[in-house]
């Protein structure tokens, strides 16, 4: 049933947020630096965000508000986990001068 | 019309810069494209009538987050390309892998354009009023744990932060 809201199918969102959450997997696996790797990370929230606001404008119930509190409770959480993650990292680089995920192996052994 | 002209915009604009996010060598650069995709995911929003998202969107992504990337970056003084790089076996695995995500995600949502479409009964769904009913009469417990979360995770920032004086 490729009915049409809006102009635009679901299928070209659902599109559009695989081809988002790919890049930020293709991301955290390409770079060393651990910065760009957290941004990567933040790119992939964004892009379950936009799939969650797609299907709660397509396939919304009779509330259909509920996808929007979702997202904004992913925000939050969002936010909160970078600020523990900055620190994490501003406390990697002045231990070893350095935030290339390389040279942070030693948890390996 | 005017709305799909402006989806298919936006789209190319995100992925564009989501691009630019990943394979431009200088990290503020990477910031600066991460704003720009987070502005056109915010016009997405606006375009599914869901003007609130949209708004704070902007103000806690490109307005919070981005900000502190930046000042973490340049506070450790990371705005040159002095990244080594990873071989070209890795870089050919991540880019195959990031290919393969994508099928797997597209080919296991496929039929979900065969369920019915049921737009909201009200269309004024995305408003602060509506939402702020919905968050404080059925999400009123999550809405008070995720305070708790922020002053964990401030209290755990500055935990980490300081200097170890032991």
């Amino acid at each position: 049933m490729q009915e049409i809201v809006q102009g635009v199918p679901l299928q070209h969102y659902i599109w559009l947020s695989a081809i988002l959450f790919s890049i930020g997997v293709m991301g955290v696996l390409y770079r060393r630096n651990a910065i760009i790797i957290f941004m990567c990370v933040e790119l992939m929230l964004n892009a379950v965000n936009l799939m969650l606001v797609a299907f709660s404008r397509y396939h919304s119930g009779t509330t259909g508000s509920s996808a929007q509190v979702f997202v904004f409770f992913i925000m939050a959480v969002a936010a909160a986990e970078v600020a523990v993650g900055l620190a994490i990292l501003m406390m990697v680089y002045r231990n070893t001068k350095s935030t290339d995920i390389d040279f942070l192996n030693r948890l390996k052994f | 019309m005017l709305t799909q002209y402006a989806f298919y915009f936006l789209s190319i604009l995100a992925i564009f810069s989501a691009l630019m996010v990943v394979f431009s060598r200088n990290p503020v650069h990477s910031v600066l494209y991460l704003v720009v995709t987070f502005f056109s995911i915010a016009g997405h929003y606006f375009l599914m009538n869901s003007q609130f998202l949209a708004m704070v969107h902007i103000i806690v992504y490109a307005g919070a987050i981005m900000v502190l990337f930046l000042y973490v970056i340049m506070m450790l003084n990371l705005n040159t390309d002095t990244e080594p790089n990873k071989s070209n076996w890795v870089k050919g695995a991540a880019v195959v892998t990031g290919g393969l995500m994508m099928l797997i995600l597209v080919v296991s949502t496929k039929s979900a354009d065969q369920l019915p479409i049921q737009k909201a009964l009200n269309p004024n769904i995305g408003l602060i009023s509506n939402l702020g009913k919905v968050l404080y009469n059925e999400y009123m417990l999550p809405f008070e744990v995720s305070s708790i979360l922020f002053l964990v995770s401030m209290v755990g920032a500055v935990m980490l932060g300081k200097k170890e004086t032991y």
